[in-house]
């Protein structure tokens, strides 16, 4: 029998004790990297709950193939052909225009690496904080994902690794308020920073001042500098600029021409020559091409 | 006395509210998620605060930053928070009736929400329309009385005293 208003001796000093820790625990994980290690345990213990989570999806996604008719898989494969054929003939240009682009830069002593690796990812059906925008995804540090890899999808730049393990990994996108990419516009070379909103439809280019040579529909591509996204890539489209008289800076607003949440499959970039620790040499031929 | 041979059944309830929260919605119903776990928390902290304590809360918590991608201790924190307080005042939220209850539980969700907010903004990490996510507090003034309801009986039928 226990007493009826006994309490635990200890629940003041615990309190204390784990609300501290908790407040450090958040200011270490928030400004430097010490507690990656302790992160990757708790995630490698929880990685069972999130493929369980996500088989509902991919089951569905089986079910779909296995009960698609004939008719529909034949027209299937015409829009891909279709898909292929364009590709293969915007490819031969690229071809000429890169051996061309090559030539050139060699006759400027530049050495610009074009060819970078890719990885193809999957997307793990599960979601993540409402206030954060993040995706998991199925390759970790067996494939070779390293904190801080781009990832794109067919259209446009997601965003970067931030965390991985053993099988997995966590890439922040664009869009999240916390992310900030250096950008260009493609038009003029314009620089700037694009900073994310918390929504997937919007980010936010910074430090443009109000005589910048920016028009709404302008595409906004990486700059390459800062040294984690490769340049080139497409990033986003300007649909909004206001001019706040308050403020000596423009407020351009742009939508990520990446489908941040809808693409399933998405490309990982070793911009680092970084190769797979374990994976064997037929299994990398596979998962590795590459990529102008 | 607590019978400790169907323990697992606690880390067991457990599991499942993380799963559901890990469990992909459309977009537009994930700021009306409930937070399953705090309230699985809530339920064990209330029924057996001998077993299920502050420590209990604090490890949960940490699962659940992993699991949602926050800053590694911010769920844990609200979670010992609120362990806090209803270990102070079980005797007192076991009595009372249904819907009482449902605001006391509504009312540590809102602080626990606020504390994961304010977190949240000291690390420069606050969307535009965040205070939109106060919404999945308040559906838990119609969820915990079938949430309390389901794990009571799986209490009794695991003979968790």
């Amino acid at each position: 029998m226990q007493p009826l208003f006994q309490r635990s001796a200890g629940l003041n000093l615990k309190l204390v004790l784990f609300c501290v820790l908790s407040i450090s625990m958040m200011t270490v994980d928030h400004r430097f990297s010490h507690l990656q290690s302790a992160r990757t345990l708790l995630r490698e213990i929880i990685y069972p709950i999130e493929l369980l989570v996500s088989l509902p999806s991919s089951v569905m996604d089986t079910t779909v193939n296995i009960v698609s008719t004939h008719n529909m898989l034949r027209s299937r494969i015409g829009v891909l052909e279709e898909e292929n054929l364009q590709l293969k003939f915007t490819q031969q240009r690229m071809g000429m225009l890169d051996i061309e682009n090559q030539r050139l830069r060699q006759l400027l002593h530049s050495s610009d690496k074009i060819k970078h690796r890719v990885l193809i990812a999957e997307l793990l059906a599960v979601d993540q904080d409402p206030f954060r925008q993040q995706v998991r995804l199925n390759k970790g540090k067996n494939s070779g994902v390293y904190i801080g890899q781009p990832i794109i999808d067919a259209t446009g730049i997601m965003g970067q690794i931030i965390e991985t393990s053993n099988n997995s990994s966590t890439a922040l996108l664009i869009s999240d308020p916390s992310h900030a990419i250096p950008v260009e516009l493609a038009r003029n070379g314009l620089r700037s920073i694009a900073e994310g909103s918390g929504k997937a439809d919007k980010i936010e280019l910074l430090y443009l001042p109000h005589n910048a040579d920016i028009r709404i529909g302008d595409q906004i591509i990486t700059s390459g500098l800062g040294g984690v996204f490769p340049r080139g890539y497409p990033v986003a489209v300007v649909y909004d600029i206001q001019y706040p008289e308050t403020d000596s800076f423009a407020a351009v607003f742009a939508r990520p021409t990446a489908l941040l949440d809808r693409s399933r499959e998405v490309l990982l970039i070793a911009v680092k020559n970084n190769l797979p620790a374990q994976t064997s040499p037929d299994e990398t031929q596979t998962e590795l091409e590459e990529f102008d | 006395m607590i019978n400790l041979r169907n323990i697992w059944i606690i880390p067991a309830t457990l599991i499942f509210a993380l799963a559901l929260t890990l469990l992909p919605l459309p977009a537009w119903a994930q700021p009306f998620r409930p937070d399953w776990v705090t309230l699985v928390v809530i339920y064990w902290a209330m029924a057996i605060p001998r077993v299920f304590g502050i420590s209990a809360a604090w490890v949960t918590g940490l699962f659940l930053d992993v699991g949602q991608g926050a800053l590694l201790g911010q769920h844990a924190l609200g979670m010992v928070m609120i362990t806090y307080i209803v270990a102070m005042q079980y005797q007192r939220i076991r009595v009372a009736p249904l819907g009482q209850q449902a605001l006391i539980v509504t009312g540590l969700i809102i602080m626990k929400q606020a504390e994961v907010l304010w977190a949240n903004g000291l690390a420069n990490r606050l969307p535009d329309n965040a205070y939109y996510y106060f919404g999945s507090s308040l559906l838990t003034l119609i969820l915990w009385p079938w949430i309390f309801i389901i794990l009571r009986d799986i209490r009794r039928r695991f003979h968790i005293a």
